[in-house]
Protein backbone atom coordinates (compact mmCIF):
# COMPACT_ATOMS: atom_id res chain seq x y z
CA UNK A 1 0.00 0.00 0.00
CA UNK A 2 1.32 3.29 -1.08
CA UNK A 3 2.09 5.51 2.02
CA UNK A 4 -0.97 7.83 3.16
CA UNK A 5 1.85 10.85 3.66
CA UNK A 6 1.87 11.14 0.06
CA UNK A 7 -1.37 12.30 -0.79
CA UNK A 8 -2.06 15.74 -0.26
CA UNK A 9 -5.76 15.32 1.41
CA UNK A 10 -6.85 12.34 3.20
CA UNK A 11 -10.84 14.00 2.22
CA UNK A 12 -11.30 16.52 -0.42
CA UNK A 13 -14.87 17.22 -1.22
CA UNK A 14 -15.48 19.64 -4.33
CA UNK A 15 -18.50 21.68 -4.95
CA UNK A 16 -20.51 19.12 -3.51
CA UNK A 17 -24.75 19.53 -3.49
CA UNK A 18 -27.53 17.35 -2.26
CA UNK A 19 -31.01 18.12 -2.05
CA UNK A 20 -33.98 16.68 -0.90
CA UNK A 21 -37.02 17.73 -3.18
CA UNK A 22 -36.66 21.82 -3.06
CA UNK A 23 -35.09 21.51 0.61
CA UNK A 24 -30.97 21.81 -0.32
CA UNK A 25 -29.48 20.20 2.41
CA UNK A 26 -25.69 20.58 0.93
CA UNK A 27 -24.95 23.37 -0.95
CA UNK A 28 -21.66 24.10 -2.75
CA UNK A 29 -19.64 22.24 0.20
CA UNK A 30 -16.35 22.26 -0.60
CA UNK A 31 -13.54 21.20 2.16
CA UNK A 32 -10.37 19.63 2.11
CA UNK A 33 -8.66 17.29 5.18
CA UNK A 34 -5.01 16.64 5.34
CA UNK A 35 -3.66 12.99 6.24
CA UNK A 36 -3.34 12.59 9.94
CA UNK A 37 -5.96 15.96 10.48
CA UNK A 38 -8.39 16.33 13.33
CA UNK A 39 -11.26 17.99 12.09
CA UNK A 40 -13.93 19.10 13.81
CA UNK A 41 -17.25 20.19 11.81
CA UNK A 42 -19.82 22.29 13.58
CA UNK A 43 -23.35 23.76 13.04
CA UNK A 44 -26.58 24.45 14.40
CA UNK A 45 -29.49 21.51 14.35
CA UNK A 46 -30.25 21.22 10.49
CA UNK A 47 -27.09 22.76 8.87
CA UNK A 48 -26.22 19.40 7.37
CA UNK A 49 -23.68 18.17 9.35
CA UNK A 50 -24.73 14.39 9.34
CA UNK A 51 -26.06 14.78 6.02
CA UNK A 52 -22.80 15.55 4.76
CA UNK A 53 -20.92 12.40 6.18
CA UNK A 54 -23.64 10.42 5.02
CA UNK A 55 -22.54 11.56 1.69
CA UNK A 56 -18.65 11.15 2.53
CA UNK A 57 -19.99 7.24 3.92
CA UNK A 58 -22.12 6.48 0.82
CA UNK A 59 -25.36 6.17 2.30
CA UNK A 60 -25.93 9.64 0.67
CA UNK A 61 -25.61 9.79 -3.39
CA UNK A 62 -24.65 13.63 -4.23
CA UNK A 63 -26.47 15.91 -7.27
CA UNK A 64 -23.35 16.98 -8.29
CA UNK A 65 -20.01 17.44 -6.99
CA UNK A 66 -17.02 15.31 -6.70
CA UNK A 67 -15.91 13.14 -3.24
CA UNK A 68 -11.97 12.24 -2.74
CA UNK A 69 -10.92 9.85 -0.59
CA UNK A 70 -6.66 9.71 -0.39
CA UNK A 71 -6.93 10.98 -3.97
CA UNK A 72 -9.11 8.12 -5.72
CA UNK A 73 -13.16 9.60 -6.93
CA UNK A 74 -15.36 7.55 -4.70
CA UNK A 75 -18.29 9.55 -5.64
CA UNK A 76 -20.21 6.90 -6.93
CA UNK A 77 -18.39 3.89 -4.68
CA UNK A 78 -21.38 2.14 -2.87
CA UNK A 79 -20.45 2.49 1.05
CA UNK A 80 -19.21 -1.33 1.46
CA UNK A 81 -16.34 -0.52 -1.21
CA UNK A 82 -15.41 2.88 0.55
CA UNK A 83 -14.87 0.67 3.62
CA UNK A 84 -12.74 -0.79 1.81
CA UNK A 85 -10.63 2.09 0.64
CA UNK A 86 -10.16 2.79 4.59
CA UNK A 87 -13.49 4.78 5.62
CA UNK A 88 -15.27 4.54 8.86
CA UNK A 89 -18.00 5.80 10.88
CA UNK A 90 -19.82 5.85 13.46
CA UNK A 91 -23.46 6.56 14.18
CA UNK A 92 -25.45 9.41 15.82
CA UNK A 93 -28.18 6.68 16.54
CA UNK A 94 -26.20 3.75 18.19
CA UNK A 95 -26.29 1.38 15.56
CA UNK A 96 -25.15 -1.90 16.82
CA UNK A 97 -26.42 -6.11 16.77
CA UNK A 98 -28.45 -5.66 20.20
CA UNK A 99 -28.80 -9.32 20.65
CA UNK A 100 -25.25 -10.43 20.04
CA UNK A 101 -21.66 -9.69 22.16
CA UNK A 102 -19.73 -7.25 22.29
CA UNK A 103 -17.29 -9.80 20.99
CA UNK A 104 -19.30 -10.02 18.44
CA UNK A 105 -20.05 -6.80 17.55
CA UNK A 106 -16.18 -6.15 16.89
CA UNK A 107 -15.60 -9.20 14.97
CA UNK A 108 -18.24 -8.21 12.32
CA UNK A 109 -16.34 -5.08 12.33
CA UNK A 110 -13.09 -6.95 11.28
CA UNK A 111 -14.85 -9.74 9.22
CA UNK A 112 -16.07 -7.17 7.15
CA UNK A 113 -12.76 -6.29 5.48
CA UNK A 114 -11.75 -9.61 4.96
CA UNK A 115 -12.42 -12.18 1.98
CA UNK A 116 -13.63 -15.05 5.02
CA UNK A 117 -16.77 -13.33 5.40
CA UNK A 118 -17.88 -15.19 2.29
CA UNK A 119 -16.50 -18.38 3.98
CA UNK A 120 -19.89 -20.80 4.37
CA UNK A 121 -18.18 -23.90 5.95
CA UNK A 122 -16.35 -23.00 8.59
CA UNK A 123 -17.80 -22.19 12.04
CA UNK A 124 -17.85 -18.52 12.91
CA UNK A 125 -16.84 -19.45 16.26
CA UNK A 126 -13.31 -21.25 15.30
CA UNK A 127 -12.25 -17.63 13.99
CA UNK A 128 -9.43 -17.63 16.81
CA UNK A 129 -7.39 -14.90 15.21
CA UNK A 130 -10.52 -12.95 14.95
CA UNK A 131 -11.71 -13.56 18.73
CA UNK A 132 -8.50 -12.30 20.17
CA UNK A 133 -8.03 -9.19 17.73
CA UNK A 134 -12.04 -8.00 18.90
CA UNK A 135 -10.75 -8.95 22.12
CA UNK A 136 -7.75 -6.57 22.09
CA UNK A 137 -9.60 -3.62 20.76
CA UNK A 138 -12.19 -3.55 23.56
CA UNK A 139 -9.59 -3.78 26.00
CA UNK A 140 -8.18 -0.54 23.70
CA UNK A 141 -11.71 1.08 24.48
CA UNK A 142 -11.86 -0.54 28.60
CA UNK A 143 -14.66 -3.18 27.85
CA UNK A 144 -13.42 -6.64 27.76
CA UNK A 145 -14.74 -7.43 30.86
CA UNK A 146 -17.91 -6.83 29.25
CA UNK A 147 -17.12 -8.63 26.12
CA UNK A 148 -19.15 -11.94 26.58
CA UNK A 149 -22.07 -9.55 27.53
CA UNK A 150 -25.25 -8.90 24.72
CA UNK A 151 -25.32 -5.45 23.74
CA UNK A 152 -28.59 -5.16 25.15
CA UNK A 153 -27.14 -5.65 28.54
CA UNK A 154 -24.70 -2.60 28.90
CA UNK A 155 -25.19 0.69 29.34
CA UNK A 156 -25.67 3.02 26.66
CA UNK A 157 -22.21 5.24 27.50
CA UNK A 158 -20.90 2.10 27.21
CA UNK A 159 -22.67 1.43 23.64
CA UNK A 160 -20.79 4.49 22.32
CA UNK A 161 -17.69 2.85 23.18
CA UNK A 162 -18.55 0.17 21.12
CA UNK A 163 -19.63 2.23 18.08
CA UNK A 164 -15.79 3.32 18.41
CA UNK A 165 -14.63 0.06 19.02
CA UNK A 166 -15.94 -1.48 15.70
CA UNK A 167 -14.65 1.54 13.81
CA UNK A 168 -11.27 1.48 15.49
CA UNK A 169 -10.94 -2.26 14.86
CA UNK A 170 -11.40 -1.75 11.46
CA UNK A 171 -7.95 0.65 11.40
CA UNK A 172 -9.35 2.95 8.92
CA UNK A 173 -7.36 5.53 7.27
CA UNK A 174 -10.16 8.37 7.65
CA UNK A 175 -12.71 7.80 10.34
CA UNK A 176 -16.17 10.13 10.65
CA UNK A 177 -17.15 10.34 14.49
CA UNK A 178 -21.08 11.67 14.63
CA UNK A 179 -21.46 12.87 17.91
CA UNK A 180 -19.27 10.45 19.92
CA UNK A 181 -20.01 12.35 23.25
CA UNK A 182 -24.02 12.31 22.56
CA UNK A 183 -26.05 11.26 25.59
CA UNK A 184 -22.69 10.82 27.81
CA UNK A 185 -22.46 11.81 31.72
CA UNK A 186 -19.34 13.67 32.57
CA UNK A 187 -17.11 10.43 33.35
CA UNK A 188 -18.33 9.19 30.41
CA UNK A 189 -17.46 12.07 28.48
CA UNK A 190 -13.96 12.60 29.71
CA UNK A 191 -13.29 8.69 29.18
CA UNK A 192 -14.50 8.93 25.26
CA UNK A 193 -12.37 11.76 24.79
CA UNK A 194 -9.17 10.56 26.30
CA UNK A 195 -10.06 7.20 23.81
CA UNK A 196 -10.40 9.77 20.41
CA UNK A 197 -7.25 11.72 21.97
CA UNK A 198 -5.02 8.43 22.06
CA UNK A 199 -6.23 7.40 18.79
CA UNK A 200 -2.95 6.81 16.65
CA UNK A 201 -1.91 9.57 13.98
CA UNK A 202 -2.16 7.12 11.10
CA UNK A 203 -5.90 7.40 11.12
CA UNK A 204 -7.65 11.14 9.85
CA UNK A 205 -10.51 11.91 12.20
CA UNK A 206 -13.26 14.47 11.57
CA UNK A 207 -16.04 14.77 14.16
CA UNK A 208 -19.11 16.13 14.06
CA UNK A 209 -19.81 17.11 17.87
CA UNK A 210 -22.12 19.92 19.67
CA UNK A 211 -20.28 19.63 23.21
CA UNK A 212 -17.56 22.53 22.32
CA UNK A 213 -15.83 22.48 25.60
CA UNK A 214 -14.63 18.73 24.99
CA UNK A 215 -14.70 18.51 21.10
CA UNK A 216 -12.53 21.48 20.54
CA UNK A 217 -9.49 20.52 22.57
CA UNK A 218 -9.45 17.57 20.36
CA UNK A 219 -9.60 19.66 17.39
CA UNK A 220 -6.88 21.08 15.28
CA UNK A 221 -9.51 22.41 12.38
CA UNK A 222 -13.12 23.90 12.39
CA UNK A 223 -15.40 23.98 9.64
CA UNK A 224 -18.88 25.51 10.55
CA UNK A 225 -21.61 24.68 8.61
CA UNK A 226 -24.85 26.48 8.51
CA UNK A 227 -28.08 25.90 6.07
CA UNK A 228 -25.74 23.34 4.06
CA UNK A 229 -22.73 25.82 3.64
CA UNK A 230 -19.88 26.06 4.35
CA UNK A 231 -19.57 29.92 6.55
CA UNK A 232 -16.02 29.48 8.50
CA UNK A 233 -13.27 26.80 7.43
CA UNK A 234 -9.89 27.14 9.12
CA UNK A 235 -7.74 26.11 12.16
CA UNK A 236 -9.48 26.29 15.24
CA UNK A 237 -8.69 29.52 17.14
CA UNK A 238 -9.27 31.26 13.72
CA UNK A 239 -13.18 29.63 13.24
CA UNK A 240 -13.53 30.37 17.17
CA UNK A 241 -12.45 33.90 17.24
CA UNK A 242 -15.03 34.68 13.60
CA UNK A 243 -17.43 36.75 14.15
CA UNK A 244 -19.33 34.70 11.93
CA UNK A 245 -18.79 31.61 13.73
CA UNK A 246 -20.30 33.40 16.95
CA UNK A 247 -23.14 35.05 14.64
CA UNK A 248 -24.25 31.65 13.65
CA UNK A 249 -23.52 28.97 16.66
CA UNK A 250 -22.12 30.41 19.56
CA UNK A 251 -23.54 32.94 20.24
CA UNK A 252 -22.75 36.04 21.83
CA UNK B 1 -35.94 -28.88 24.74
CA UNK B 2 -32.25 -30.33 23.83
CA UNK B 3 -33.65 -33.34 25.33
CA UNK B 4 -36.52 -33.32 23.49
CA UNK B 5 -34.68 -32.85 19.96
CA UNK B 6 -31.56 -35.72 20.55
CA UNK B 7 -35.01 -38.32 20.86
CA UNK B 8 -36.89 -36.88 17.89
CA UNK B 9 -33.10 -37.68 16.27
CA UNK B 10 -32.10 -40.97 17.85
CA UNK B 11 -36.62 -42.25 17.32
CA UNK B 12 -36.50 -41.05 13.68
CA UNK B 13 -34.81 -44.45 12.26
CA UNK B 14 -37.48 -46.27 13.89
CA UNK B 15 -40.42 -44.97 12.73
CA UNK B 16 -40.53 -47.91 10.06
CA UNK B 17 -39.76 -50.84 12.88
CA UNK B 18 -42.72 -49.82 15.05
CA UNK B 19 -45.59 -47.82 12.85
CA UNK B 20 -47.68 -48.79 10.05
CA UNK B 21 -47.91 -48.14 6.45
CA UNK B 22 -49.73 -45.08 7.26
CA UNK B 23 -47.90 -42.95 9.56
CA UNK B 24 -44.36 -43.97 7.77
CA UNK B 25 -45.91 -42.25 4.82
CA UNK B 26 -47.26 -39.34 7.29
CA UNK B 27 -43.11 -39.25 8.23
CA UNK B 28 -41.90 -38.64 4.97
CA UNK B 29 -44.17 -36.25 3.92
CA UNK B 30 -43.37 -34.19 7.41
CA UNK B 31 -39.83 -34.89 6.47
CA UNK B 32 -40.10 -33.20 3.30
CA UNK B 33 -42.27 -30.06 4.38
CA UNK B 34 -39.41 -29.73 6.87
CA UNK B 35 -36.29 -29.32 4.34
CA UNK B 36 -38.77 -26.72 2.32
CA UNK B 37 -39.81 -25.10 5.60
CA UNK B 38 -35.98 -25.08 6.79
CA UNK B 39 -34.83 -23.32 3.29
CA UNK B 40 -37.67 -20.89 3.32
CA UNK B 41 -36.40 -20.21 7.04
CA UNK B 42 -32.92 -19.22 5.52
CA UNK B 43 -34.78 -16.53 3.96
CA UNK B 44 -37.65 -14.94 6.31
CA UNK B 45 -35.50 -15.96 10.04
CA UNK B 46 -31.99 -15.64 9.36
CA UNK B 47 -32.38 -12.84 6.26
CA UNK B 48 -35.03 -11.20 7.30
CA UNK B 49 -36.72 -11.56 3.99
CA UNK B 50 -40.02 -12.55 3.94
CA UNK B 51 -41.12 -14.58 0.66
CA UNK B 52 -44.37 -15.44 -0.10
CA UNK B 53 -43.71 -17.07 -3.24
CA UNK B 54 -41.30 -20.04 -2.25
CA UNK B 55 -43.09 -22.55 -3.69
CA UNK B 56 -42.16 -21.74 -6.80
CA UNK B 57 -38.49 -23.35 -6.19
CA UNK B 58 -40.49 -26.51 -4.81
CA UNK B 59 -42.97 -26.76 -7.82
CA UNK B 60 -40.39 -25.84 -10.78
CA UNK B 61 -38.16 -28.29 -9.26
CA UNK B 62 -40.82 -30.92 -9.12
CA UNK B 63 -42.24 -30.10 -12.82
CA UNK B 64 -38.82 -30.07 -13.91
CA UNK B 65 -38.08 -33.62 -13.16
CA UNK B 66 -42.03 -35.07 -14.05
CA UNK B 67 -41.80 -33.78 -17.43
CA UNK B 68 -37.64 -34.67 -18.06
CA UNK B 69 -38.16 -38.30 -16.89
CA UNK B 70 -41.95 -38.74 -17.74
CA UNK B 71 -41.82 -37.54 -21.54
CA UNK B 72 -38.24 -37.14 -22.22
CA UNK B 73 -36.81 -40.10 -21.48
CA UNK B 74 -34.50 -38.60 -19.02
CA UNK B 75 -33.10 -40.83 -16.38
CA UNK B 76 -34.45 -39.54 -12.54
CA UNK B 77 -30.12 -38.75 -12.00
CA UNK B 78 -29.76 -36.34 -14.69
CA UNK B 79 -33.25 -34.81 -14.25
CA UNK B 80 -32.68 -34.48 -10.93
CA UNK B 81 -29.53 -32.80 -11.99
CA UNK B 82 -31.35 -30.27 -14.54
CA UNK B 83 -33.74 -29.59 -12.14
CA UNK B 84 -31.89 -28.42 -9.46
CA UNK B 85 -29.57 -26.09 -11.85
CA UNK B 86 -32.68 -25.29 -13.65
CA UNK B 87 -34.59 -24.14 -10.28
CA UNK B 88 -31.14 -22.21 -9.21
CA UNK B 89 -31.03 -20.23 -12.28
CA UNK B 90 -34.65 -19.69 -11.62
CA UNK B 91 -33.99 -18.66 -8.37
CA UNK B 92 -31.05 -16.56 -9.40
CA UNK B 93 -33.08 -14.34 -11.47
CA UNK B 94 -35.67 -13.85 -9.30
CA UNK B 95 -33.34 -12.83 -6.48
CA UNK B 96 -32.30 -9.69 -8.93
CA UNK B 97 -36.27 -9.12 -9.45
CA UNK B 98 -37.36 -9.50 -5.57
CA UNK B 99 -34.03 -7.65 -4.08
CA UNK B 100 -34.73 -5.09 -5.51
CA UNK B 101 -37.02 -4.07 -2.09
CA UNK B 102 -37.31 -5.17 1.01
CA UNK B 103 -39.81 -5.99 3.59
CA UNK B 104 -43.59 -5.66 2.35
CA UNK B 105 -41.92 -4.75 -1.19
CA UNK B 106 -39.74 -7.79 -1.26
CA UNK B 107 -43.21 -10.38 -0.07
CA UNK B 108 -45.33 -8.99 -2.85
CA UNK B 109 -42.60 -9.22 -5.61
CA UNK B 110 -41.87 -13.12 -4.65
CA UNK B 111 -45.97 -13.53 -4.50
CA UNK B 112 -46.47 -11.95 -7.76
CA UNK B 113 -43.42 -14.14 -9.38
CA UNK B 114 -44.80 -17.48 -8.00
CA UNK B 115 -48.59 -16.83 -9.18
CA UNK B 116 -47.38 -15.98 -12.36
CA UNK B 117 -45.59 -19.95 -12.62
CA UNK B 118 -49.14 -21.07 -11.18
CA UNK B 119 -51.04 -19.38 -13.98
CA UNK B 120 -48.33 -20.60 -16.20
CA UNK B 121 -48.82 -24.19 -14.55
CA UNK B 122 -52.35 -24.19 -15.19
CA UNK B 123 -52.77 -22.58 -18.20
CA UNK B 124 -49.97 -23.90 -20.41
CA UNK B 125 -51.89 -27.47 -20.51
CA UNK B 126 -49.52 -28.46 -23.49
CA UNK B 127 -47.20 -28.71 -21.38
CA UNK B 128 -48.25 -29.70 -17.81
CA UNK B 129 -51.15 -30.95 -18.62
CA UNK B 130 -52.77 -28.00 -16.39
CA UNK B 131 -55.41 -28.89 -14.25
CA UNK B 132 -54.90 -32.59 -14.42
CA UNK B 133 -51.90 -32.46 -13.45
CA UNK B 134 -48.21 -35.52 -14.47
CA UNK B 135 -49.56 -38.61 -13.56
CA UNK B 136 -47.90 -41.89 -14.59
CA UNK B 137 -44.18 -40.69 -12.79
CA UNK B 138 -41.91 -42.91 -10.81
CA UNK B 139 -39.37 -42.97 -8.19
CA UNK B 140 -35.68 -43.24 -8.29
CA UNK B 141 -34.02 -46.41 -7.67
CA UNK B 142 -30.51 -44.76 -5.70
CA UNK B 143 -27.41 -47.71 -6.03
CA UNK B 144 -30.60 -50.15 -7.41
CA UNK B 145 -32.28 -49.71 -4.50
CA UNK B 146 -36.09 -49.69 -4.98
CA UNK B 147 -38.23 -46.73 -3.06
CA UNK B 148 -41.46 -47.66 -3.57
CA UNK B 149 -41.89 -49.60 -0.67
CA UNK B 150 -43.13 -46.70 2.19
CA UNK B 151 -40.37 -48.01 4.60
CA UNK B 152 -37.62 -47.98 2.06
CA UNK B 153 -38.77 -44.33 0.95
CA UNK B 154 -38.97 -42.70 4.54
CA UNK B 155 -34.92 -43.86 4.79
CA UNK B 156 -34.23 -42.20 1.66
CA UNK B 157 -35.85 -39.26 2.62
CA UNK B 158 -34.31 -39.25 6.45
CA UNK B 159 -30.65 -39.43 5.19
CA UNK B 160 -31.68 -36.45 2.48
CA UNK B 161 -33.35 -34.03 5.46
CA UNK B 162 -30.49 -35.25 8.10
CA UNK B 163 -28.11 -34.05 5.28
CA UNK B 164 -30.11 -30.58 4.45
CA UNK B 165 -30.25 -30.00 8.04
CA UNK B 166 -26.73 -30.40 8.57
CA UNK B 167 -26.08 -28.30 5.47
CA UNK B 168 -27.88 -25.43 6.89
CA UNK B 169 -27.30 -25.70 10.32
CA UNK B 170 -23.23 -25.34 8.39
CA UNK B 171 -24.73 -21.99 6.45
CA UNK B 172 -25.96 -20.20 9.26
CA UNK B 173 -23.21 -20.41 12.03
CA UNK B 174 -20.59 -19.86 9.27
CA UNK B 175 -19.06 -16.17 8.63
CA UNK B 176 -21.47 -15.92 5.61
CA UNK B 177 -24.38 -16.81 8.32
CA UNK B 178 -22.99 -13.94 10.57
CA UNK B 179 -22.99 -11.50 7.64
CA UNK B 180 -26.58 -12.72 6.96
CA UNK B 181 -27.66 -12.33 10.34
CA UNK B 182 -26.32 -8.56 10.06
CA UNK B 183 -27.20 -7.49 7.33
CA UNK B 184 -31.50 -9.18 8.52
CA UNK B 185 -30.26 -6.58 11.72
CA UNK B 186 -28.55 -3.56 10.73
CA UNK B 187 -28.14 -3.51 6.55
CA UNK B 188 -26.87 0.19 7.00
CA UNK B 189 -24.32 -0.75 9.36
CA UNK B 190 -22.99 -4.29 7.79
CA UNK B 191 -22.41 -1.55 4.29
CA UNK B 192 -20.52 0.46 6.16
CA UNK B 193 -18.23 -2.31 7.94
CA UNK B 194 -18.02 -3.24 4.16
CA UNK B 195 -20.28 -6.20 3.85
CA UNK B 196 -22.10 -5.78 0.51
CA UNK B 197 -25.94 -6.57 1.98
CA UNK B 198 -27.15 -6.96 -1.86
CA UNK B 199 -25.03 -10.09 -2.70
CA UNK B 200 -25.44 -11.63 0.70
CA UNK B 201 -28.91 -11.89 0.35
CA UNK B 202 -28.96 -13.15 -3.06
CA UNK B 203 -26.63 -15.67 -2.41
CA UNK B 204 -29.15 -16.52 0.55
CA UNK B 205 -31.89 -16.19 -1.94
CA UNK B 206 -30.22 -19.24 -4.41
CA UNK B 207 -29.21 -21.09 -2.19
CA UNK B 208 -32.68 -21.46 -0.26
CA UNK B 209 -33.91 -21.94 -3.84
CA UNK B 210 -31.41 -24.77 -4.09
CA UNK B 211 -32.99 -27.03 -0.34
CA UNK B 212 -36.62 -25.79 -1.89
CA UNK B 213 -35.61 -27.30 -5.41
CA UNK B 214 -34.33 -30.79 -2.98
CA UNK B 215 -37.81 -30.77 -1.05
CA UNK B 216 -39.14 -30.28 -4.51
CA UNK B 217 -37.93 -33.68 -6.17
CA UNK B 218 -38.44 -35.38 -2.80
CA UNK B 219 -42.33 -34.07 -3.10
CA UNK B 220 -42.72 -35.66 -6.78
CA UNK B 221 -41.13 -38.48 -5.75
CA UNK B 222 -43.38 -39.05 -3.14
CA UNK B 223 -46.59 -38.15 -4.70
CA UNK B 224 -45.47 -39.57 -8.26
CA UNK B 225 -47.96 -37.03 -9.49
CA UNK B 226 -47.67 -33.22 -9.83
CA UNK B 227 -50.32 -30.69 -10.08
CA UNK B 228 -49.96 -27.15 -9.87
CA UNK B 229 -51.61 -26.46 -6.28
CA UNK B 230 -47.66 -27.27 -5.94
CA UNK B 231 -47.36 -23.92 -6.59
CA UNK B 232 -49.96 -22.09 -5.49
CA UNK B 233 -50.15 -19.58 -2.91
CA UNK B 234 -51.20 -22.28 -0.39
CA UNK B 235 -48.17 -24.03 -0.60
CA UNK B 236 -46.33 -20.98 0.03
CA UNK B 237 -48.38 -20.20 3.09
CA UNK B 238 -48.43 -23.42 4.28
CA UNK B 239 -44.90 -23.21 4.54
CA UNK B 240 -44.35 -19.52 5.66
CA UNK B 241 -46.94 -20.42 8.41
CA UNK B 242 -44.84 -23.43 9.52
CA UNK B 243 -41.67 -21.58 9.91
CA UNK B 244 -43.46 -18.30 11.88
CA UNK B 245 -45.17 -21.32 14.03
CA UNK B 246 -42.38 -23.20 14.65
CA UNK B 247 -39.78 -20.59 15.58
CA UNK B 248 -38.26 -18.57 12.13
CA UNK B 249 -34.52 -18.19 12.93
CA UNK B 250 -34.06 -21.12 14.78
CA UNK B 251 -33.12 -24.74 13.50
CA UNK B 252 -35.75 -26.94 15.29
CA UNK B 253 -38.50 -24.46 14.51
CA UNK B 254 -39.56 -24.45 11.63
CA UNK B 255 -39.23 -28.63 11.41
CA UNK B 256 -41.22 -28.54 14.29
CA UNK B 257 -43.65 -26.14 12.33
CA UNK B 258 -44.00 -28.24 9.61
CA UNK B 259 -44.81 -31.33 10.84
CA UNK B 260 -47.67 -29.37 12.94
CA UNK B 261 -49.14 -28.07 9.95
CA UNK B 262 -48.94 -30.83 7.82
CA UNK B 263 -50.44 -33.35 11.02
CA UNK B 264 -52.95 -30.82 11.29
CA UNK B 265 -53.66 -30.85 7.61
CA UNK B 266 -54.17 -34.56 7.62
CA UNK B 267 -55.31 -35.49 10.78
CA UNK B 268 -57.69 -32.25 11.53
CA UNK B 269 -59.31 -33.03 7.86
CA UNK B 270 -60.57 -36.68 8.50
CA UNK B 271 -62.75 -34.98 11.75
CA UNK B 272 -63.61 -31.94 10.74
CA UNK B 273 -64.38 -30.55 7.18
CA UNK B 274 -63.20 -27.10 7.48
CA UNK B 275 -59.53 -28.17 8.63
CA UNK B 276 -58.60 -24.86 7.28
CA UNK B 277 -60.30 -23.37 10.12
CA UNK B 278 -58.81 -25.63 12.45
CA UNK B 279 -55.10 -24.21 11.39
CA UNK B 280 -56.12 -21.19 11.90
CA UNK B 281 -57.18 -21.14 15.22
CA UNK B 282 -53.92 -23.20 16.66
CA UNK B 283 -51.73 -20.43 14.44
CA UNK B 284 -54.42 -17.92 16.74
CA UNK B 285 -52.89 -19.84 19.79
CA UNK B 286 -49.35 -19.93 19.00
CA UNK B 287 -48.88 -16.01 18.06
CA UNK B 288 -50.91 -15.34 21.00
CA UNK B 289 -48.88 -17.73 23.59
CA UNK B 290 -45.83 -17.89 22.28
CA UNK B 291 -45.20 -15.04 19.54
CA UNK B 292 -41.87 -16.12 19.03
CA UNK B 293 -43.13 -19.92 17.68
CA UNK B 294 -43.44 -22.85 19.58
CA UNK B 295 -39.35 -23.81 19.86
CA UNK B 296 -38.16 -20.60 21.23
CA UNK B 297 -41.53 -20.25 23.32
CA UNK B 298 -41.18 -24.00 24.86
CA UNK B 299 -37.29 -23.46 25.45
CA UNK B 300 -38.36 -20.23 27.32
CA UNK B 301 -40.80 -22.41 29.16
CA UNK B 302 -38.76 -25.40 30.04
CA UNK B 303 -36.25 -23.04 31.28
CA UNK B 304 -38.85 -21.32 33.77
CA UNK B 305 -39.81 -24.32 34.71
CA UNK B 306 -36.44 -25.53 35.71
CA UNK B 307 -35.75 -22.23 37.71
CA UNK B 308 -39.05 -22.98 39.78
CA UNK B 309 -38.49 -26.57 40.82
CA UNK B 310 -34.77 -25.73 41.65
Amino acid sequence: MTAASTFDFALEVVNLQKAFGGLAVTQDVSLTVRPGERRLIIGPNGAGKTTLFNQISGDLTPNSGLIRLFGTDITQLPPYRRAHAGLSRTYQIITLFAGDTLEHNVTLGLLGLRPARWQMWRPMSSYGDLAIEARRTLDAVGLLHLAAHPISDIAYGEKRRVELAMALAQRPRLLLLDEPLAGLSNTERSTVKSLIASIPREITVIMIEHDMDTALDLAETVTLLNYGRVIVDGERDVVIADERTREVYLGT
Amino acid sequence: MKWLAIAAIVASPLVPVVAGDFYINLASQVLIAAIFALSLNLLVGFGGMTSLGHASYLGVSAYISALLTSRYGFGHGSAAAISITGTVAMAAFFGVIALRATGLGFLMITLALSQVLWGLAYRMSNVTNGDNGITGLTRPAPLGISLDSPASFYWFVLIVAAFACLMMAIFVSSAFGSSLKGVRDQPRRMAALGFNPWLVRWITFMYAGFWGAISGLLYVYYHKYIHPTSLSITSSAEALLGVIAGGSGTLGGPVVGAAVVLLLKNYASAYVERWNMMLGLVFLFIVLVMPTGIVPGVSRLAAALGRRSR
